[in-house]
């Protein structure tokens, strides 16, 4: 399968590719999704005429899986990406590795681009909640996920990044530009805690790659302390809670009625909705909306998403106890180096380490197998760190 | 045994706010269907609602109005379900902390003053619109009413009969449009009202089975179905032919019954959660007291105003009925017109103007500045009461300035108007028969010259100073 859905041939400056849920009115957005297959938006996403007006060129639409809300891609509508001994290799990476984009941007809600970028050798960064524009992305977990950057290296990232950030008055969610402004100016990381009750369930090639680029970090002089931590593991049910209610409220809109798929056997508007809603969305999504619609209901309310709700605020204030003793957090980005076989199960799995810094909005490096969390604002201190490793002048 | 009804009202009103409430579509009535329509409120993947301000602050106010307190951090939540006219399958309201709670509104009964209480007052946005086509047999979908921003005022079950019920609804509408939050049209859907009724035996405090009827849109129909429906509960309670319900049921005005739509148990659960998308608002001091400082007199006591100030009782109810036309005569009292000549002025020759033009008082398009001026020239005769008629049809039409407009369109009484004077000089002149026959002694010939002189004029002149002329011009040949 192509890594593309839609490639521009055409590009004029410097490429970047989108992935498939930014919303552009040249090309087709499907969201990875039957249910959208050929969609044309009337708008661009708000990054969009960003990029340009600042001279780069779009090189074309990214497959994802459907919503991003799997592993690697897998649930793409238009089939997943895999290498020759069938692992499965996102096309997030494979647009800047074989297609030669000099970026990407990537919808982050469950880490698809966090796994992405530290599995193929690429540098990656979620920006702080809300300093890019959400405006034009197909909305699926609105209170969590961002528009990321990935490139070959954090000078690119922090190069992209820095057109894209900014205020947006037509994102209610947007933050003012002074406060997006401040992360130019934020205090370099020096020390970091890493969290060992994480590093138990790894496979054996994936410590080593994690070692390795904490053994890295030692060596460019930052501070490393192993700590434990029973708080920050809970961000995954209370994520998962969270993600899977905004997406069932968010692609409920997705109903055969005004646009994108509308099933051929219906007798009446019921039959309409069910069963283009069936025929379109994968197993994954199925099993979120079913589990979004649940925990919404009125008997499940207060006592499992209200709870997520108050969880996420637990999670955001232990994040700043951290945050006084530690400059960042160090967690591995997944469990396992290569992926072949996954089920619905998997996905789940592996929010485990994507999930504390979806869930508190934080900015989030991903390199070598590791994330590196930092405090809301330093997203570019944390690019600095990342530059240290691959051998860029230490400051 | 004797019953005893008990009613809880749920009103809808459209807000005056002249866009929707989370993009910047116009929300006016008898627009084109899907005129109004933008990606945002076509709920299309992508957008995100932008909160209006505006409709913030006629919130407030409705609270204000309704003496609720405000809710000074208010937040937004999603409702959700299927249906065709909601695009984006879910409603934003307000669920969990709505702008205005815990209010209460006075009415009159046959019993003396009774207060109905306030449960809360939330915003939300209003749905779109089915409509059937008969001669392709489909159902077309029209948008123009989604996201149009509502309230929703939510009664407590204070109210025991169809005559207070009216008296109630009466009263949020006059303070409601008297604030300016909407102009609350029946007619035209921008009120509507869910009545909930239940009935149980006099003096006991347990509530009977409630049922509700949705979407009632006109007081009459309100009025019967609430008797109907009470007459119902009475007879299913006593005769024991008919099991009592939680439902919703729907009000046929025509036949005059009330049919059941669905009950308790297959109605859908609609997963409210806050809105992740809008940011909660926090009302600060400054805010607070700059909305209550635009806060009008309650209308009684601004007609009671009126009235010291030397109206008759009947004008001072009738000015306050509409806030346009408060607004309107209060200005021209400012600008020095004695009370009695600006009401007389707006009742007569304005709303006489209103009519023709189709406008309601709450559109009346002259200022009070200008309604001042053209008065003082009337009164010091500088134009002529027929006259002073045309110059007011110019300023409804073009917004003209009365002094000018007088001027330049030979409107100015008694003045030398020498385009005037060269007409009648032209006609006289090419109508030698006309002359001879009035010199003769048929009077109609001066008419004819007169009709000739208008019609030059383009009907820009004083007519009486024109027939004056004509005389005059006649008596010299």
């Amino acid at each position: 399968m192509a890594v593309f859905t839609v490639k521009n041939e055409n590009v004029q400056g410097k490429a970047v590719a989108l992935d498939d849920l930014i919303l552009t009115k040249d090309y087709p957005t499907a969201a990875g999704s039957k249910m959208l297959e050929g969609f044309m938006s009337l708008f661009d996403a708000e990054v969009v005429p960003r990029l340009q007006n600042a001279g780069y060129g779009i090189a074309g639409k990214v497959n994802v899986g459907e919503f991003s809300l799997d592993v690697l891609g897998e649930t793409s509508h238009f089939g997943a990406n895999r290498d020759q001994n069938g692992n499965l290799v996102s096309a997030l990476s494979e647009s800047i590795k074989t297609e030669n984009a000099f970026a990407c941007l990537c919808t982050d809600s469950n880490g698809t681009p966090r796994r992405a970028a530290a599995l193929s050798g690429l540098c990656y960064i979620k920006p702080t909640y809300a300093t890019v524009s959400r405006y034009g992305l197909v909305a699926c977990v609105c209170s969590g996920e961002t528009v990321g950057v990935m490139a070959k290296t954090a000078d690119g990232c922090a190069e992209i990044l820095s057109v894209i950030a900014g205020h947006d008055d037509k994102d209610g969610t947007s933050l003012p530009q002074n406060m997006i402004d401040s992360a130019k100016n934020a205090d370099p990381i020096c020390k970091v805690a890493v969290i060992s009750s994480f590093m138990n369930g790894l496979s054996a090639d994936m410590s080593e790659k994690v070692n390795a680029s904490l053994a890295s970090l030692r060596a460019n002089g930052i501070e490393i302390e192993e700590i434990d931590d029973s708080v920050l593991p809970l961000a995954q049910p209370a994520w998962n809670t969270l993600s899977a209610a905004e997406l069932c409220n968010n692609i409920s809109r997705f109903d055969g009625v005004k646009y994108g798929y509308r099933t051929a056997n219906y007798k009446n508007i019921e039959e309409l909705y069910t069963n283009s809603r069936t025929e379109a969305f994968g197993l994954l999504t199925k099993m979120q909306l079913l589990y979004g619609s649940e925990v919404l209901s009125t008997e499940n309310y207060m006592p499992v998403y209200d709870k997520a709700l108050r969880m996420r605020r637990v999670l955001c204030a232990h994040f700043s106890e951290l945050f006084a003793s530690y400059d960042a957090i160090v967690l591995p980005a997944c469990s396992q180096t290569a992926y072949v076989e996954t089920d619905t199960d998997t996905a789940y799995n592996e929010s485990l380490y994507t999930a504390p810094a979806s869930i508190c909005g934080l900015p989030v490096a991903a390199f070598g197998g590791i994330q590196i969390i930092g405090k809301a604002f330093s997203d570019y201190a944390l690019l600095s760190l990342v530059k240290k490793t691959e051998g860029g002048a230490a400051q | 045994m004797k019953f005893e009804t008990v009613i809880g009202l749920e009103v809808h009103v459209e807000m005056s706010a002249n866009s929707k409430i989370f993009c910047s579509c116009g929300a006016k009535y008898g627009a084109e269907q899907n005129e109004c329509v933008c990606p945002a409120c076509c709920g299309m993947p992508g957008m995100l609602p932008v909160m209006n301000r505006r409709v913030v602050e006629l919130g407030m106010t409705a609270g204000m109005m309704l003496n609720c307190r405000i809710n000074r951090t208010t937040t937004f939540d999603k409702k959700s379900y299927y249906y065709p006219d909601l695009p984006a399958s879910y409603q934003t309201t307000q669920w969990f902390a709505p702008i205005a709670v815990d209010g209460k509104v006075k009415i009159e009964t046959d019993n003396g003053e009774k207060f109905i209480g306030i449960k809360q007052i939330h915003m939300e946005e209003d749905a779109g619109k089915l409509v059937h086509d008969d001669w392709t047999d489909t159902t077309l979908v029209d948008f123009n009413r989604t996201s149009v921003p509502l309230i929703e005022i939510v009664s407590r079950p204070d109210l025991s009969s169809a005559k207070e019920v009216i008296a109630y609804l009466e009263r949020l509408r006059a303070l409601l449009r008297f604030a300016g939050v909407s102009d609350c049209r029946w007619e035209m859907g921008t009120m509507r009202c869910d009545v909930n009724l239940s009935v149980r035996p006099e003096g006991s405090t347990e509530l009977g089975v409630r049922t509700e009827m949705k979407n009632m849109n006109s007081l009459s129909a309100i009025e019967k179905a609430i008797e109907y429906e009470a007459a119902r509960h009475i007879d299913a309670i006593v005769s024991g032919t008919e099991e009592l319900v939680q439902e919703t049921r729907r009000w046929d005005d025509i036949k005059g019954k009330s049919y059941s739509m669905r009950s308790k148990e297959t109605a859908g659960d609609y997963r409210y959660f806050p809105d992740p998308t809008l940011m909660p608002i926090v009302i600060d001091d400054a805010w607070y007291d700059a909305v209550q400082a635009t806060l009008p007199l309650l209308p009684e006591d601004k007609a009671a105003l009126y009235m010291e100030a030397g109206l008759e009782e009947k004008t001072a109810w009738q000015l306050v009925a509409s806030r346009r036309l408060c607004d309107v005569l209060d200005a021209a009292v400012e600008a020095g017109c004695p009370i009695k000549d600006a009401a007389n002025w707006i009742f007569s020759d304005c709303m006489k103007l209103c009519n023709r033009e189709k406008l309601t008082a709450d559109e009346l398009p002259v200022n009070g500045q200008d309604l001042a001026k053209l008065i003082a020239l009337v009164k010091n005769g500088t134009v002529t009461r027929p006259n002073a008629a045309r110059v007011l049809a110019a300023m409804f039409k073009d917004g003209v300035q009365p002094e000018t407009f007088a001027a330049e369109n030979g409107l100015l009484a008694g003045g030398n108007d020498d385009r005037v004077d060269a007409v009648v000089k032209q006609v006289v002149d090419e109508n030698p028969k006309a002359v001879a026959d009035f010199k003769a002694g048929k009077e109609k010939a001066a008419m004819a010259l007169f009709g000739q002189a208008m019609k030059l004029l383009n009907k820009n002149c004083d007519p009486q100073q024109l027939k004056e002329k004509i005389f005059a011009e006649l008596a010299k040949r």
